[in-house]
């Protein structure tokens, strides 16, 4: 059983990839697997231009309910690190909004692991975006039925 | 305050209901089930936003509708998650 180190951090403030990377990779030569993904904020989504997008959290919970994720997935893969970092707050096209790392010193689990947290992360953890339009006009995004059947795969 | 189930709304359900956070008497809602009906009958204007599809959590965990309730609880209602 691998010991798993896991990191979360729910913030306003936007995040260095070079630092989350060099934070999977410190002082670990066992690992010869690193996965991460970052997710930014689109000028266009669904169609609509996109001027900001906000995004409301639900503190406490949200942490939480990241750590559990995380807990799911060293259970399932043999991941030695996680990290998950998520912006909140008010963010414009083409800022970072999450970052999702693991290493493992298996590829495939690598893969999987960061995988799994996106798709729960996306389902599971109490976020929520609200676009703003260039003439001003706000709108809460809905829920996409996508990315629950991306979940269910892994059920 | 500690005979009530406290209660918080997130995102658009908040910005719907007007309301962030309320008090319930915990003895008139023994379960998630009947703390949305009590909200319905206390804000009938409430009904069709909360017949929307929601999510659920007791004390910062998901849970279900029929979830039991206690003094002390924090409930939370929310939309479907959005993040990522």
């Amino acid at each position: 059983m691998t010991e798993t180190a896991i990191e979360v951090r729910v913030s306003p403030e936007d995040f260095t990839v070079q630092t989350e990377y060099d934070a999977l990779c410190a002082a670990n030569a066992r690992d010869g697997a690193v996965v991460f993904f970052v997710g930014r904020v689109r000028d266009l989504n669904e169609g609509e231009a996109v001027h900001g997008l906000h995004l409301e959290h639900y503190p406490g919970m949200t942490e939480t309910v990241l750590v559990r994720l995380a807990g799911r997935a060293a259970e399932r893969w043999p991941l030695s690190r996680i990290r998950i970092v998520h912006r909140v707050g008010d963010l414009h096209p083409a800022d970072q909004i999450v970052f999702v790392g693991v290493s493992s010193s298996h590829r495939q689990a690598a893969f999987d692991g960061a995988s799994f947290l996106m798709d729960f992360l996306k389902t599971e953890a109490p976020f929520w975006k609200k676009e703003t339009s260039p003439d001003g006009a706000t709108r809460w995004l809905d829920a996409r039925q996508s990315d629950s059947t991306l979940a269910d795969r892994w059920r | 305050m500690t005979n009530v189930v406290h209660v918080k709304f997130f995102a658009r359900l908040r910005e719907e209901l007007g309301v962030s956070s309320m008090d319930i008497p915990a003895e008139e809602v023994p379960d998630l089930d009947a703390l949305i009906d009590w909200l319905g009958r206390a804000h009938p204007t409430w009904q069709p936003i909360l017949q929307r599809p929601l999510m659920t959590a007791v004390n910062q965990s998901m849970t279900h509708l029929n979830h039991p309730l206690k003094a002390g609880d924090e409930v939370a209602l929310f939309p479907p998650v959005t993040g990522g």
